[in-house]
């Protein structure tokens, strides 16, 4: 390492932490974000695992019961409600306010802030995931996650995917009410293809093949076979990959700090 | 197009103390002394920006020596934003160069980032972060932070550190902004309408702030369109209307220059014939308002008045050298007075 690498200016890295607290702060302090992400998938978890005929199992739903199915679809509401719904609200309206801006003229690269929104963002995401299954486990008698391996990789590339999404929605969108127009016209219509209000075992198989190539419906399917046990299959994961991949280059390639 | 250089420093500056302020926010030895030494700090040249069919700054060119404190004054709209939101490469020119001590703002990005300290004249933060949490993450961006305790007290904070940013008043607001502005202790301070939205007592604690951060060798360029706060600030004005600088000179020199001269108005300690004065060369007219007298003149008169009426045994008081005629200069070199826009928004 040369002497002027060492010397090279730039901001010291607890700023990082910094602007990670603060971000925390505020998604703490305008709880909108987390109880949508954590707090409804946990209470329709709880009210469907009172429901008796959720409990039994299901020839059309391969050998599952409902409540087995819906434990992924939930996991899955929890990552699309935030990645869509509250994380590019706050970023543009950072953008629209010059928070960006102003920040662009420190030591600090404006990107510091969207990073530290990923970062609060996936930390709820990985709550609510664990809350669910926790609470699917202790009260509801399932069991964890069968494949834990392939469970956190289905788990990280569906976040990743859906942070693409949601970044590019940022992108697209001048104001923050643009941003939640973008972001109902994707929410409703991938969360119908998650399952959420069927779930896809129950509709004609053509949905079901749509539904594999949505980002909700690919993450249901990878995380549904790694709770049974199984490694994921491949086309899901790489339908994952994909949309992170072609929506974070949307995303980087038209996202405007101000 | 001439490129005007630092004139000497005004004498009617006032000097302030504040030991413990100016420490807060003055810098160690900078990390980049080596590389900017003996350069100009902010350097403009040929400075061209349009924003489609509108030319908002057209062949601007001017120069800051360091440890001045640099005002630009105009109307709104005459591009003022515009000139040092390019300084500060928030803006790509269109045309013309821009060094802050031989930096470039667009390539050199980091270093710039590093000793230049910025109010936007529209900045926002977070609506529920609390002033000091605020504070306290700006303080992590800089190598060498200023002390944010000092720094609040000096800019009336202190008792706000705990209030969310949107219970602050628009006053409040713009005084974290300044403090912000001065947290990484910047060698360049860039202030956009420093004291815009504040009441009279929080803009002299503004003006007495600035002028214990300079005593630090920091240099400044202030924004505004404030008259009083330049002729009080700053050593050098550039006066600028539709994009252009009309006038570029001391404060002092603008005011001599828009009434052909200049002037010193006292209260002589006894009666005295006019002829005492009007023999001198440097003289062209004497007046009376009141009790007090005004001579009007060229070159070194407010010395040479003193001195003649000290050898006739008479003393000058209450002496005011060009009070207030910034705002005749402007008139008279832009046809505009300043603050219209401010009464009719
Ligand atoms: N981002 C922009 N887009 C279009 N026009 C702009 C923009 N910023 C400033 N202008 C125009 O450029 C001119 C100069 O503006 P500005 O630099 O903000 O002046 P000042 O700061 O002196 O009030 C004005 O006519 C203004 O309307
Ligand atoms: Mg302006």
């Amino acid at each position: 390492m040369s002497l002027h690498t060492l010397t090279r200016p730039g901001a010291p890295r607890a700023a990082f932490g910094k602007i990670v607290l603060n971000e925390a702060r505020l998604a703490w302090r305008q709880p909108a974000g987390i109880v949508a992400g954590i707090g409804i998938s946990l209470l329709l978890l709880i009210i469907f695992g009172e429901i008796h005929v959720f409990r039994q199992h299901d020839a059309r739903l391969g050998e599952l019961s409902a409540f087995q199915v819906y434990i992924p679809i939930l996991i899955s509401f929890s990552i699309g409600i935030l990645a869509l719904a509250y994380l590019p609200g706050p970023l543009v309206s950072y953008r629209e306010q010059g928070i960006l801006r102003r920040l662009s003229t420190t030591p600090v690269p404006a990107s510091w802030v969207l990073a530290a929104q990923l970062v609060v963002q996936a930390c709820l995401m990985m709550i609510a995931t664990g809350i669910l299954i926790a609470v699917s486990v202790a009260f509801f008698g399932e069991s964890a996650p069968g494949n834990p391996a392939g469970f956190v990789l289905a788990l990280m590339l569906s976040i990743a995917a859906l942070f693409a999404v949601g970044l590019a929605i940022a992108a697209a969108a001048r104001t923050p009410g643009a941003a939640r127009g973008l972001m109902a016209a994707a929410f409703y219509p991938l969360m119908f293809f998650s399952g959420i209000y069927f779930p896809m075992q129950l509709l004609p198989g053509v949905f079901q093949g749509i539904s594999h190539l949505t980002p909700l419906g690919a993450a249901v399917q990878a995380v549904q076979d790694s709770m049974l046990g199984e490694f994921p299959p491949a086309a899901p994961l790489l339908v994952l990959v994909a949309y992170a991949l072609v929506f974070g280059y949307l995303a980087k390639r038209f996202f405007r700090w101000e | 197009m001439r490129t005007y250089m630092a004139g000497e420093a005004s004498m009617l500056r006032p000097k302030g103390a504040g030991e413990t302020i100016s420490k807060a926010v003055s810098r160690g030895a900078g990390a980049h002394l080596g590389r900017t030494a003996g350069r100009p700090a902010v350097q403009i040249t040929h400075l061209r920006k349009t924003y489609g069919p509108v030319t908002a700054v057209d062949d601007v060119s001017l120069s800051v020596a360091e440890g001045e404190i640099f005002g630009i004054l105009g109307p709104n709209g005459a591009g003022k934003t515009t000139t040092v939101e390019c300084a500060i490469g928030l803006r790509v020119p269109d045309a013309g160069t821009v060094s802050l001590f031989g930096l470039d703002p667009q390539s050199d990005r980091r270093e710039i980032h590093e000793i230049v300290g910025v109010q936007l004249q529209s900045s926002a933060f977070p609506a529920k972060l609390r002033v000091g949490e605020i504070l306290d993450m700006y303080r992590s961006f800089y190598r060498q932070p200023a002390d944010v305790t000092e720094l609040a007290e000096a800019l009336g904070l202190a008792g706000k550190r705990r209030d969310y940013y949107r219970s602050l008043s628009g006053g409040q607001r713009q005084r974290l902004s300044v403090a912000l502005a001065l947290i990484g202790r910047p060698k360049i301070a860039v202030l956009d309408e420093m004291t815009a939205g504040l009441d009279p007592q929080g803009r002299r604690d503004a003006w007495n702030l600035i002028e214990r951060v300079r005593e630090r060798g920091v240099t400044i360029v202030l924004v505004t369109h404030f008259m009083e706060e330049a002729e009080r600030l700053c050593d050098r004005v550039a006066l600028i209307d539709g994009g252009r600088i009309v006038a570029l000179d001391t404060p002092a020199s603008l005011a001599a220059r828009a009434r052909g001269g200049k002037s010193i108005r006292f209260l002589p300690s006894a009666p005295f014939d006019d002829r005492l004065l009007t023999g001198l060369a440097e003289v062209t007219r004497v007046e009376r308002e009141g009790r007090h007298v005004v001579v009007t003149g060229t070159g070194e008169l407010a010395s040479a008045v003193i001195l003649t009426l000290h050898a006739a045994g008479l003393e000058a008081r209450d002496v005011r050298l060009d009070a207030s005629t910034l705002e005749d200069a402007f008139v008279r070199l832009t046809g505009t007075h300043l603050n219209e826009e401010e009464e009719q928004s």
